[in-house]
């Protein structure tokens, strides 16, 4: 039984039997989270029983929830499928080789094509043909060549969670910065009231440091990363209220100015707030690959030559699809009007796995 | 090789509708009817079925309340609630490919032609096969 998991092609690394997939290369995402856990396992083990004892019991407790929110969210973001789009099937390049869908003309290759799309704001968009996934890229989706894929509303590809990030797992991604940084910040500063409670029980403050060497190298730690996380955070949270992504950040895109007109977002609602919510708590599409799915392990249907003649509507093809595929040597006439496990799944609709 | 007799061969056809990306990023499929339907269907009752499809995928994708409260609820606890429950978005791409298939049995088959449930292709395009063409 062979899942679609395990043929697909892209860079991308999947587990638990399709449920999770993360980029190649995780040895970033590896260190990042032994050293999430590193610090606040040393905060548990040599802070909080001095801080429950001398301030209130309380703050092991919300530190804990913190630290849980932060695993919770960093694996969400790096398990997660960001939007990868399926690649473009042979029939859908044989159709789109012949037919005018693009604005060039037709004697130029596929990958040579664009497709200018005016949209109701007033902009011309081009589309761009992908050679990797052979599809045009619908708008805001870009080809990572870390992962090998075309993501949707693709932001950035992050080496510290192992994944790319785009439309489905952002807001998984602004959460976990977001509670990083709380972490951070929390860890942070009940290190330096540790460090100054016992520096006033003992005569000096070098010994309050002896005392707990931990302590200091946690805050060594969080001070390094504060910036870059509060940092990293504030400019995700700027990007949301404008409503763009990081790549269209780096290239400037809705902010060059042509002669007589200004590029104005036409993704963004107007309102930041609103941009702000509909991006964080807003809709969010399944998974295009549907990992999971069993696949037959040939595409093709095999019909014999005078069956296929005789039939004038797709019910009598629709029943040929459900025989087993039969591969004769002499009668290799084929015509699939789709593939057998998608018009399984047509009639019956299997539970998909929303990953 | 086996490809490209799947198309030029004299018994079936496939053509894709392409996404309508005018007005953003949002799930729109275009309502416009390809040649090669001409003669098997009613040019209405054919984009007819195209519009509800795409009214199902703009409900997905609203931003109504419910969808904010059911983000809301699945933050505070973890999104552990996205694994006992289907969001709005899957329910509506489930009630798409219900619709789709009912259309199928009902109205396209008889004519000749087979909508596949976008959802297969990652929604870029409806794949329409039209069986055993003029010869």
């Amino acid at each position: 039984m062979v899942r679609k998991w395990e043929i697909i092609e892209s860079k991308n690394r999947f587990y638990c039997d399709g449920r999770c997939l993360t980029g190649r290369n995780i040895g970033v995402f590896i260190l990042a989270l032994v050293l999430i856990i590193v610090t606040s396992g040393l905060f548990f083990a040599f802070d909080c029983p001095y801080l429950a004892n001398r301030l209130h019991p309380a703050i092991p407790v919300f530190a804990a929830i913190i630290f849980l929110t932060v695993i919770c969210f960093i694996f969400r973001t790096a398990c997660s499928d960001p939007g990868i789009l399926p690649r473009g099937t042979s029939d859908e390049i044989l159709y789109l080789e012949r037919s005018n869908v693009s604005n060039s003309p037709q004697s130029v290759a596929l990958p040579g094509r664009t497709i200018e799309v005016q949209m109701s704001s007033g902009h011309v968009i081009q589309l761009k043909f992908c050679s990797t996934c052979k599809i045009f890229r619908p708008p805001r989706v870009s080809h990572c060549s870390l992962c090998d894929a075309c993501i949707a509303n693709f932001d950035h590809h992050c080496p510290w969670v192992g994944n790319c990030v785009g439309l489905r797992n952002y807001r998984y991604f602004y959460l976990f910065l977001f509670s990083l940084s709380i972490l951070c910040a929390y860890i942070f500063a009940f290190n330096i009231t540790h460090v100054v409670l016992r520096a006033q029980e003992k005569p000096s403050f070098i010994d309050a440091i002896r005392d707990t060497p931990a302590t200091v190298v946690e805050a060594i730690i969080c001070f390094f990363s504060i910036w870059s996380i509060v940092g990293l955070w504030g400019y995700h949270t700027y990007l949301i209220c404008r409503s763009i992504t990081t790549n269209e950040d780096i290239k400037n895109t809705w902010n060059a100015s042509r002669p007589g007109m200004t590029m104005k977002n036409p993704y963004s609602k107007g309102h930041s707030c609103l941009n702000y919510f509909s991006i964080l708590c807003g809709p969010l599409p399944p998974s295009f690959l549907n990992l999971r799915a069993i696949v037959k392990p040939d595409d093709h249907i095999n019909m014999t030559r005078n069956a296929m003649m005789n039939t004038n509507n797709a019910q009598d093809l629709i029943r040929y699809q459900h025989e087993e595929n039969r591969r004769t040597n002499n009668n290799r006439v084929y015509t699939t009007m789709t593939h057998p496990y998608s018009e399984r799944k047509q009639n019956s609709y299997p539970p998909r796995d929303y990953v | 090789m086996d490809d490209t007799t799947r198309l030029t061969n004299d018994q079936s056809i496939k053509l894709f509708i392409q996404r309508d990306y005018s007005e953003g990023t949002a799930v729109k499929f275009q309502e416009r009817f390809p040649t090669e339907l001409e003669g098997r269907i009613d040019r209405n009752e054919f984009t007819g079925i195209i519009s509800e499809i795409n009214a199902i995928f703009a409900d997905a994708e609203a931003l109504s309340c419910k969808t904010f409260m059911e983000n809301c609820c699945a933050c505070l606890t973890g999104y552990l609630l996205l694994l006992c429950m289907p969001t709005h978005y899957e329910k509506c791409v489930k009630r798409a490919a219900k619709y789709i298939a009912e259309k199928n049995e009902n109205v396209l088959n008889h004519r000749g032609i087979f909508m596949v449930d976008p959802m297969e292709k990652g929604l870029r395009c409806i794949e329409v096969c039209i069986a055993n063409t003029r010869r």
